[in-house]
């Protein structure tokens, strides 16, 4: 009987949030997957049931180039906030003596995480920018005797970006990691006459895999799935998949949105299968 | 003593290699953010980039005039009112959630799962797809319904993550304890559960606040005919090239910092009380 109750109360408890999943995430993701075979014209979208939307979404070399292109700068960033992530994670957990330290120095690094994507993008701009601050210091160090064109509105910008709004991503499932294993593990190994890059190799790392699979699905997720970043820092000179979706969403071709985020969808599905197969996530809270 | 002599053992060099890169990462992070803080108070005649043009109030002065950034107040009241609208549901259906997940019940890896996915869905199919079904269903999409229920499904797994980290450390002997005294459920809940837990809703609170401020994704086709803010911004990156951009950008920011700044001074006092009274 007592169990009945307290299972009853479970139920309770958890209706709200399974209402709000159930309207907001499955029955939306439902109607892209049913709008993906509907019709269109240029004022509104008609129920129907053709494979059009797949057929030219597949077929288009476009389609392909963006891809290629929108994993290009997920491989980029996802190696970046990697090694920034790790090497990061790694000095707070095991060369940052105090608690207290530990603490503030991780705040240090959460913090801008709270603040406006777009604004961090913007900031990059009297940075980069033709006449902006990098340029003129290497202008006036006689490094370049031109303003370097490359570092905005390009893929470089666009990766930078990234690597700098989601190396956060990167950094807290591996410090989380890192705090978990067991410090006599690491005095074992230097008993045993490890070097310091031994032990980070073989003890470490391996340790750290849990976090370094968490933060690589949702680096490389947030990237695939990006556009506005590309849209900013690229000016509009290169692709990814969410600005095709956007642009589509734009021109009110909304069945033919959907089939790209159907594409899009399986394809993050794909990666994160993939990368689970290294890690219980319900293990690592 | 024992830690003296600890702080004194002599660091390896590579502590200091790793130092010197965690230093240039906190550059990196903070930098950019400097640059457009100075730049905000840029001169009346100045430019986007340096040099700084004289200094003057002059962009933020410009935010308060509709002519020339739009709707910066509307957008702001209706960012801070989705937020804090946001912030009160997370928090209450998080912690309900933390706690029927402390038992196993039927379909708690469904829901678990679905918590996963909308953090991994990219924010544009939700956008997408609110956005088709308020059209299909001929709603009007509005902020304070399919652009709140857009953000409920981001900021709802932060929320959720955050109670089972808290739970799974939780000791339900000082429950079991209140009811041998007599308490109720919600007697258990109120006067144990809720003061134990308390920092971490404030840490739930701060984060689905300022998720749902700064998001722009999710908003893009749920916000209906009035803009958030960070619409709002994002037209401006198309259309404004002065440095009142700057200036919004440095409110914007300041009020991020103001509100991360309330939430850990909460903490820190609910912490001191809850040492005082132990």
């Amino acid at each position: 009987m007592a169990s009945d109750t307290s299972k009853r109360s479970s139920y309770f408890l958890i209706t709200p949030m399974a209402l709000i999943f159930a309207v907001f995430l499955v029955i939306p993701l439902l109607t892209i997957v049913v709008v993906s075979f509907w019709d269109y014209d240029e004022y509104r979208i008609l129920p129907d049931f053709i494979f059009e939307n797949y057929n030219y979404l597949l077929g288009s070399s476009v389609t392909w180039s963006i891809y290629l292109n929108t994993l290009k700068y997920a491989a980029l960033t996802w190696v970046f906030t990697l090694l920034i992530g790790f090497t990061v994670a790694y000095f707070l957990a095991f060369h940052v003596r105090s608690l207290t330290w530990q603490i503030v120095l991780f705040m240090v690094c959460t913090i801008p995480f709270w603040t406006s994507n777009i604004i961090r993008m913007i900031s990059w701009i009297p940075f980069l920018g033709r006449n902006g601050l990098l340029n003129s210091a290497l202008i006036n160090l006689g490094i370049v005797d031109q303003p370097l064109e490359f570092l905005l509105f390009s893929d470089f910008a666009v990766v930078l970006a990234d690597v700098h709004l989601y190396a956060l991503f990167m950094v807290v499932p591996i410090f989380n990691s890192m705090m978990r294993i067991d410090r006599s593990l690491i005095e074992a190994a230097r008993d045993a006459g490890a070097s310091g890059f031994e032990t980070l190799k073989s003890v470490i790392v391996p340790l750290s895999k849990p976090g370094i699979a968490i933060g690589s699905i949702f680096v490389i997720t947030v990237v695939m799935g990006d556009f506005i970043t590309v849209r900013l820092m690229s000016g509009g000179q290169s692709a990814s998949v969410g600005l095709q979706i956007s642009n589509e969403i734009g021109l009110l071709q909304y069945p033919a949105a959907a089939a790209s985020a159907v594409v899009l969808l399986i394809t993050v599905l794909l990666i994160v299968t993939a990368l689970l197969r290294l890690v219980d996530i319900r293990k690592e809270l | 003593m024992a830690l003296l002599t600890k702080t004194r053992e002599r660091r390896p060099t590579s502590f200091y290699f790793l130092a010197a890169f965690f230093a240039l990462f906190v550059l990196f992070l903070y930098g950019p953010m400097l640059t457009i803080f100075i730049l905000s108070f840029q001169g009346e005649n100045g430019g986007l980039t340096f040099p700084m043009n004289g200094f003057s109030f002059h962009w933020f002065g410009n935010l308060f005039e509709q002519q020339a950034v739009g709707d910066f107040g509307g957008s702001f009241s209706r960012s801070l009112k989705l937020g804090l609208i946001v912030m009160v549901v997370t928090v209450v259906v998080s912690f309900m959630a933390g706690l029927a997940f402390r038992k196993r019940f039927r379909g708690d890896s469904v829901i678990f799962y679905l918590a996963i996915a909308s953090l991994i869905v990219p924010s544009i199919l939700i956008s997408l797809g609110i956005g088709l079904l308020f059209n299909i269903v001929e709603w009007q999409p509005q902020w304070f319904t399919s652009a709140l229920g857009a953000h409920l499904t981001w900021t709802f797994p932060f929320g959720l993550l955050i109670m089972f980290a808290v739970f799974n450390r939780f000791d339900p002997s000082y429950e079991e304890a209140a009811r041998d005294l007599g308490a109720s459920n919600w007697q258990t809940i109120q006067y144990v559960v809720l003061p134990m837990v308390g920092p971490s809703l404030i840490g739930v609170a701060m984060f689905s606040f300022t998720l749902s401020y700064d998001e722009f994704a999710r908003t893009l086709m749920t916000a209906g005919a009035l803009n958030t803010l960070p619409l709002e911004i994002y037209g401006m990156t198309t259309n404004v090239t002065t440095p009142v951009l700057y200036a919004l950008g440095t409110v914007t920011t300041g009020f991020s910092f103001l509100v991360i700044a309330l939430a850990l001074g909460t903490v820190a006092i609910m912490r001191r009380r809850k040492g005082q009274k132990a």
